[in-house]
């Protein structure tokens, strides 16, 4: 039995990937990374800032998100987001820009303690990138 | 019978604004191209998001609980329209079919003595609206500077209506535009986003059982206001893609329009042309006789 199935990652512009040889992939949701191998349980989950890593017979592939929400079913992946970024081919301007709006955006006074985590680890995934 | 120099000169100031609607006829023809294409690609996203939506809001057993923006505040006094045009004329009757279906809208609920509140986007929607609305508007947004539709443009508008949500400003949001069919059909379309309509409910996914991490409540509530941006963006995609469509189909008209015209200028001023030169023979003629 293959141990394969299939991703889908689509933003609101276009579908981004879509992949059907797929063994895992790893997904930083909300409450730690999740390991999604095939015939997991259905699970709707969403996304933090974060690096989803997907593993295939062709390779690892590495993507930056801003957010997003997951919907596993029947052996399909789907990966909703509004922001990714291919780790191969980022440009450092773009990583300091999008950086730089966090920062500001933190320190603004009227932010509660959620969006200040999501930014707190918006911030610390993205040094770790640059 | 205008003269001569008249005809010409009308002659060459209608084939002129014929080059300039045929030109402009050309760029809505790629522009289309463009924006069908990105409405297609855009439908998975919007269509994913939908989905997952309907599978939560199917697993909420506390209905009391639920999010405010999926079962609406309880009441319907106060409505918020969202009318979405275009930044630019010349387009046929794309903004007034919007603004035509708006009315009839703005004209129920205010017969049912309910308030009224307008939020414009794009200019178009703006001027015609202002007039017999002015009072109602309370907000206009236009994204003249961006080229293209855009996901962040969308999200503004989504954040604006959210947070006049929360304030406790409205109890119902509308959107208005026109939906995308081909080329010569456009149909405008009003789409209730708050409270959200969940009646129409995907049947094979009903058995499925998920598991939700956290709490379907919470990721509820957080998807909520990103389905309102992505159903606006869904709108601005289909609507610049009927005013492109609109407009190339417009720009035909007046382009045959103008041939047309053209061609009739032309027979006229032939016929006064030879109607001059037999008035001068006669008078040559006459001349030799009376030698």
């Amino acid at each position: 039995m293959s141990e394969e199935y299939s991703v889908e990652i689509v933003n609101p512009e276009k579908s981004f990937l879509s992949k059907d040889d797929v063994t895992e992939v790893v997904v930083p949701a909300f409450e730690g990374e999740i390991g999604i191998l095939k015939d997991h349980i259905s699970i709707i989950s969403f996304l933090k800032p974060g690096i989803i890593k997907i593993f295939s017979k062709s390779g690892e592939e590495s993507f930056y998100v801003n957010d997003g929400i997951i919907e596993f079913k029947n052996n399909n992946l789907s990966i909703l987001t509004s922001l990714i970024l291919n780790l191969k081919d980022i440009d450092k301007e773009k990583i300091s820009e999008i950086q730089k709006s966090a920062e500001e955006e933190l320190n603004k006074s009227d932010i509660n303690d959620q969006e200040k985590y999501l930014l707190d680890q918006k911030l610390e995934v993205l040094k770790s990138i640059n | 019978m205008a003269s001569l120099d008249d005809l010409k000169k009308r002659i060459s100031s209608v084939k002129s604004t014929q080059k300039i609607t045929k030109a402009m006829k050309m760029v809505a023809a790629a522009k289309l191209r463009r924006a069908q294409e990105s409405a297609e690609k855009g439908r998975p996203y919007s269509d994913k998001m939908n989905n997952i939506i309907l599978n939560l809001s199917n697993g909420i057993s506390d209905i009391e609980n639920a999010p405010k923006l999926l079962s609406g505040t309880g009441e319907d006094k106060v409505h918020l329209c969202v009318v979405m045009t275009s930044d630019r004329g010349l387009c046929g009757g794309f903004n007034t079919n919007i603004i035509k279906k708006a009315k009839q809208y703005f004209q129920k609920v205010l017969d049912e003595g309910k308030t009224l509140k307008i939020i414009t986007v794009g200019t178009k929607g703006y001027d015609q609206l202002k007039r017999l609305y002015g009072d109602n508007i309370i907000e206009r947004i236009s994204f003249k500077e961006s080229k293209n539709v855009n996901y962040f443009d969308a999200d503004k508008v989504g954040k604006i209506v959210i947070e006049k949500f929360e304030k406790k400003e409205f109890d119902v949001c509308t959107i208005f535009y026109n939906q995308f069919k081909n080329v010569i059909t456009q149909i405008p379309q009003e789409q209730q986003i708050i409270p959200l309509n969940t009646s129409e409910k995907d049947e094979n996914s009903l058995e499925d059982n998920y598991e939700f991490e956290p709490e379907e409540d919470e990721i509820l509530s957080n998807l909520l206001p990103k389905n309102i941006s992505t159903q606006i963006f869904k709108a601005m995609l289909e609507n610049s893609a009927s005013e492109q469509g609109s407009r190339m189909s417009a720009m035909d008209n007046a382009t045959r329009n103008a041939g047309e015209m053209v061609d009739k200028l032309t027979i006229e001023y032939n016929r006064s042309r030879q109607a001059a030169i037999t008035k001068e023979l006669i008078e040559i003629i006459s001349g030799a006789e009376s030698l």
